[in-house]
Formats: structure tokens, sequence, C-alpha cells
């Protein structure tokens, strides 16, 4: 049964390498008979095909896993625990420097467009969406502390909300924006104002089941969403100015207005420009917040409920808000997503886009901004770089995961808490 | 009707493992409904391994390829606890549910990379059936062998769990942990133990159900564990998360009470359906059937 045990440990610490040994041999044999069946054959039709090396290749791999993470743990534990005194500084050196970071990063952003080709625009555009939800979803996991696992469902309300909105009532994008982001956040609302009173289990359940009975009804109601076809999604216009090589009627093209020769890039550059605008916007948003009563609220909440109510905080309405503010993200980034690509169907709002986003959160560190950023980024553009890859994505998201909770819970950012300093209290 | 009470056992089976892991460690283990699809590949794999070794008489093989599929599933259970939950016991809530969904992703991933992306499919081991009720030559009910191999075998299955949580001196630990952790360890049971073997017990059981489906349908593909993860996880909530008894009750329900709303209703709103329903009990009574209400302590 106990396989995989701490061992015996002898006398003066530290294992003796018979137990090492044996303990990975162990965990070989588990593994290999995890893995024989169903990497060793594969189901052809009613038939099986061999593959024999494919288990033993991956037993192999988990014994010398096993021995190397048995000795860097126990390496780690025989260390005495230095008090990071450099990571502080680091952490302190950045806090200085926070405006010039940002500045030099933001200005970074703006030239950016007219560097890359038109296809990395395309990733950029991408990853600034992502950016969006993934901040979207930080405020509720990783500020309030609620596991939302359906928070595509809202993403998909932003862009169906825009999509179904051109097509019946002819709105336009610049209405369509604030009103799907509106219409989210209701949405946001409505299903939390129900289901917050539960915990964090319950609530990850209902919101999941949540998700999939929006993409569920977006799929099979063909009559007012087209169900699997999807809907069309028309591109933003500046000031009536439209982006397209000839204009409809009754309208000028951006081109035509300011006289300078068609290219399709101008209209990605717009677009990009516009959505790190709205992403630099929610940055200052969620910086403040982070300040205010709300903000400080939403974290009290997450650390300890009982203790919160106990000091008179109202615990539904903090959380709804945080549900609705992280809705109406999540519904923005939807409005971007369907005038990007320029069309809307049901299956880019599955539970894996969920998860995805999720993970962006969690590998950035809940409830760091900057991580969060940067993780989006990072889990944007790296499967784009590493295109041959692109099946063993799901495989590294998952382990990533699990990985990032065991040892780096608070992401790889290593976010600080709020919390007094013992200098701040003596003073 | 039938249909909707073969489908109930098969959630109230994997139910079973949804309900007692959260009844002792108080966490939705989102990888099970993966285990139960892999238990769907093993015995499609199992199967065509022992026809391959010449191994043709029907009772035989069903009752070879269960064995070997649950300690499989088993074996996976316990692995995934002993990976993705066991480091994590100590550390708040949220922290063990991303990693289940980790693991959850981990095992499809795995299962697609290695088995390819395209829907499988097993020869039928039984046909034929029973006619109950027969008014004539075009009105009767049909129940297969494989339905009633299922409800059979459910029973049977949940029979022996009851007895080995109720009879037996593992069950009183299982119990023993489950009303208080801390308590049952000052007294003398391995908790970590307790909690390997309920992991254990639920992916096995997840494993017949598994295999009871393949017997039964013959077709699958690595996403199933989601659907009806989700939905088994109705089952437990409908019937009482914790209890046993409830698991089987709420997945009978939800079984019946989907394929009448999808006979009468919609087909395509049937995992609409199922999923309202999760939504609805949730608000209106967390507690379920047959569960005692959770009080938060400090």
């Amino acid at each position: 049964m106990m396989a995989i045990r701490d061992g015996g440990e002898p006398e003066g610490g530290g294992l003796t390498w018979a137990t090492r040994l044996r303990d990975a041999a162990l965990t070989g044999v588990i593994a290999l008979l995890l893995f024989a069946p169903l990497t060793g054959v594969t189901l052809t039709g009613y038939a099986l095909e061999g593959h024999w090396q494919r288990p033993l290749w991956l037993a192999a791999g988990v014994v010398v896993g096993r021995l190397l993470i048995g000795l860097f743990l126990e390496a780690r534990r025989a260390r005495p625990p230095v008090e990071s005194a450099q990571a502080s500084e680091k952490v302190g050196w950045i806090d200085r420097n926070r405006p010039f970071i940002l500045g030099l990063a933001l200005a970074c952003a703006l030239i950016l467009p007219w560097f890359i080709g038109k296809y990395w625009l395309n990733v950029a555009i991408l990853a600034l969406i992502y950016v969006l939800l993934a901040l979207g979803l930080n405020i509720v996991v990783g500020l309030a502390g609620l596991l939302d696992l359906g928070f595509v469902a809202f993403y998909a309300v932003g862009a169906y909300g825009y999509a179904l909105g051109f097509k019946y009532l002819g709105l336009s994008f610049w209405l369509a924006l604030p009103s799907a982001a509106l219409l989210a956040g209701l949405c946001g609302i409505l299903l939390g104002f129900p289901v917050l009173r539960m915990h964090g289990d319950y609530l990850a359940i209902v919101t999941l089941g949540f998700g999939e009975i929006v993409r569920l009804v977006l799929n099979n109601w063909m009559e007012l969403t087209g169900g699997p076809n999807g809907v069309r999604a028309p591109f933003p216009s500046l000031f009536g100015l439209e982006f397209g090589r000839r204009a409809q009627p009754g309208h000028t093209t951006f081109h035509e207005f300011f006289q300078i020769p068609y290219s399709s890039e101008t209209r990605d550059i717009f677009f990009y420009l516009l959505l790190l605008m709205v992403v630099a916007g929610m940055i200052f948003v969620v910086r403040r917040l982070r300040r205010m009563p709300l903000g400080r609220n939403w974290e009290a909440l997450r650390e300890d409920e009982i203790a919160c109510r106990s000091l008179g905080i109202q615990p539904v309405t903090v959380k709804l808000s945080a549900f609705g503010l992280g809705a109406m993200t999540g519904g923005l980034g939807g409005v971007f997503f369907a005038a990007s690509q320029g069309f809307v169907n049901p299956t880019s709002f599955t539970f894996m886009e969920s998860a995805h986003i999720l993970a962006m959160v969690i590998l950035g560190g809940m409830g760091s901004t900057g991580g969060v950023i940067i993780a989006a980024v990072i889990l944007t553009v790296l499967p784009e770089v590493l295109r041959d890859f692109a099946e063993y994505r799901g495989l590294a998201f998952g382990m990533a995961m699990v990985g990032m909770m065991i040892w780096r819970p608070r992401g790889l950012m290593g976010i600080r808490r709020a919390r007094f300093h013992r200098s701040e209290v003596g003073r | 009707m039938v249909n909707g009470l073969v489908l109930g056992s098969v959630y109230g089976l994997i139910a079973v493992g949804y309900t007692m892991v959260y009844g002792i460690i108080g966490m939705i283990n989102f990888a099970h409904g993966d285990v139960y699809m892999i238990a769907a590949y093993l015995t499609a794999i199992f199967l065509a391994a022992l026809t391959a070794l010449g191994l043709h008489a029907a009772p035989m093989v069903i009752l070879l390829v269960l064995a070997l599929t649950m300690l499989v599933t088993a074996l996976y259970g316990w692995s995934v606890e002993r990976i993705a939950y066991r480091p994590l016991r100590a550390s708040n809530r949220l922290a063990p549910l991303i990693s289940a969904i980790g693991m959850s992703l981990i095992l499809q991933n795995y299962v697609r990379l290695s088995q390819g992306a395209r829907t499988q499919g097993t020869p039928t081991l039984l046909d034929g059936g029973v006619r109950l009720f027969e008014n004539g030559p075009d009105q009767f009910v049909q129940i297969t062998h494989a339905q009633i191999l299922i409800v059979v075998t459910a029973v049977v299955g949940m029979g022996l769990l009851w007895y080995l949580i109720h009879g037996t001196a593992i069950g009183r630990a299982c119990r023993a942990v489950q009303q208080d952790r801390v308590m049952a360890s000052l007294l003398g049971v391995d908790t970590d133990r307790v909690i390997s073997i309920v992991f254990v017990l639920g992916a096995g059981m997840a494993g017949v159900a598994g295999s009871l489906v393949t017997f039964n349908y013959g077709s699958f593909d690595f996403f199933i564990g989601f659907v009806t993860g989700i939905k088994a996880f109705t089952a437990a909530v409908l019937g009482g998360i914790g209890s046993l008894p409830g698991a089987m009750l709420g997945g009978v329900i939800l079984g019946l009470a989907e394929s009448i709303f999808s006979g009468f209703v919609n087909t395509d709103y049937k995992d609409v359906f199922a999923f309202s329903l999760l939504v609805l009990v949730l608000i209106i009574r967390p507690s379920g059937l047959l569960g005692r209400p959770e009080v938060e302590k400090v």
C-alpha cells in the first residue's frame, strides 16, 4: 500500500541509498502497471496495436523523476531555512522603480505593433484579450477567493451580446462594448446572488454547470444563435470611419479619409491600440480597487470568511461585487474577441477555455496583477512559438496546475500578501 | 424507464466515489470522471487482449475484464490521490481543487495522446434480451441482457461496499475519519491510509461503471469523463453528499429524470436539464435528500 513513503530516516537525517532505490523501484513498478495498458497498446478498431517501448520509457522517466525529487527535497530540508533577504531586496527594487517599469512596459507595448508582422500582431491582440480575461478572473479567484470554473460563460455573453445585438438590433461596436459588458455583469450578479452563499467547492461546481448550460444553449438554440454555425460580428469603426478596403454606401474608410494607402494592418494596429487602452484602464481600475475598502474586503474575505462576518462585513454583497466586476471584464473580453474574429460560435467557449484562463491566473500567482498579465501573455505566445508541440498543450497545462499547487502555490512571481511589518508596528 | 434505471445505476456507481471522498476530506475530486473514462478504455483494451488470447466465453470474459479494470482503475485512483492531493492536505481549500482540475486535464490529455482523439468502440458481448409485458407483436418492453447485467452488478457492488463500510474494521476507520479526522488520528487511525482506501474504493466503483457502460453502449472517447462526471456529482449532491445510499438514490432519480426528459421533452437539452437540476439542488437544498446540513466551524 505505502509504496511511496517518506522512508525510515536513519540517524543523522538523510536517507540511505538503499531506501531511495527501493522507493524509486516501487514507484517504477506502479508506474509501469499504470502506463502499460493505456500506452503500451493502442486500440485500432476492435484489435490492438502494440507499442511496448512507450510504457517502459515512461516508467523509467518516473523512476528518475522520483529519485531526483527525493534528493531535491532532502537537500532543501537539510539546508537551514534562510529568511530570503535577497528576495525582499529585489522586490523592494521593483517597488521603488514601479512607475519607471510600468512606463517602459507601456511604451514598448505602444510601439510594438509597427515592428511585428501581421501574424504576430494577431497573436498580440489575442494575448491582450486573454490579459483582459485573466484580469477579470483574477478579481474573482485571486482577490475574492471564489473559484469560478464557468468564467467562459460571461466571455460568451459578451461575445454573443455583441454579435446578436448587431444582428437583431443593429448595435454598433461602441454601443455594444458597454452594454454587452453590463449584460455580462448583470448575468454575473444574477448567478451570484443565489450561489454565493455556498462555500468554495459547491461554488466551483455550480459555476462549471452554469458555463456548460450557457454553451449548450448557444449550441442548441438554432433559431436565435445559429447553433454551431455561429453568428457574424462586424469590425469596429473609428468615428464612423471604416477599416474595410471599400466603404459601404454613405461611409468613408479610414485610409481614404487620411489619404494613406490601404493596408489591412492599419486595421489591426488600430484594434490593438484600442484594446491596449482598455487593458491599461482595467489595470488602473484593479490597482485602485485593491487599495479601496472594497478591495480590502475581498482579500479579507478570501483569507477568513468567519472573521470577516464577525467584523461586520456583509459577505454576500462583497462577493457579489467581485463576481459582477469579474463578469463584466469577461464580457468586455468577449466583445473584443467577437470583433477581432469577425465571427463567434460555441466551440470557443468550452470548459477547456475556462481552464486555460484559470491556468493563467494560477501561474501568475492568484491576486498578483503583474504576474497574471505576464502569465497570460506567456501562455498565449508560447503555444504559438511551440506550434510543433501543440498536442501536448493540455497535458502541460494540467501538469503546471498540479505542480504549481504543490511547489509554488503563490505563483511564479511569488506575490506578497499585504501584512504588517514588524518595523512598521514598532515605530 | 429501463434506460433511466440503467443510466441511474451507472451514475450511482460513480457518485459513490464523489460522495465518499467529499465525506472524508471535503473536496470535489474533479479527476473522478476521468478515472471512469480511463476505465472505459481499459475495458476495451482488456477485452481485445482476452479475445486475442483466445478467450470467448462471455461470462468468463466479463468477470475477468471487470476484475482487471477495477484493479487498474483503483491503482489510478490511489496514484491520483498520492500525487495531486496528499501533498496539499495542509493547505487551504482552493489548492486541492485546482490541483484536481489539473489532474483531470492530465488524465484526459494522457489518454488522448496515447489512444488517439477519435471515438473508439468495442464489439457487443451480450446480445438479445428478455421481453416483458408482451401484449401483441409490437407492444412490449425489451430489456437487454447487458442492461440486466448493469443493474445487477451495480446492486451487488453497492451491497459489497455497504458491507465494507458498515461491517468491517476498515469501514469503521473510514466512518471515524469522516466524523472527525483529528480525533480519529489521535485514537490511532492512520488517516492517510484511510483516505487512500477511500480513493481506491471510489475509483474501483468508477471502474465498474466504466466497464459496464462499455459493455452496454460500446462507444466512448477521451472526453466522456467530463459530462458524466458532472452528472454523477449531481447525483451525489441530489442524494445528499457524504451518504452512500443517497448516492445510489440520487443516481437512479437523475437517470430516470433524464431519460423521461429526453423521451418526452427534448433530447438536445438533456444535458442542460441535468446541469440545471444540479444548480437548483445546490441552491435550494444543498444537503440533498439524505444528507445532513453542513455546519461551518472555526
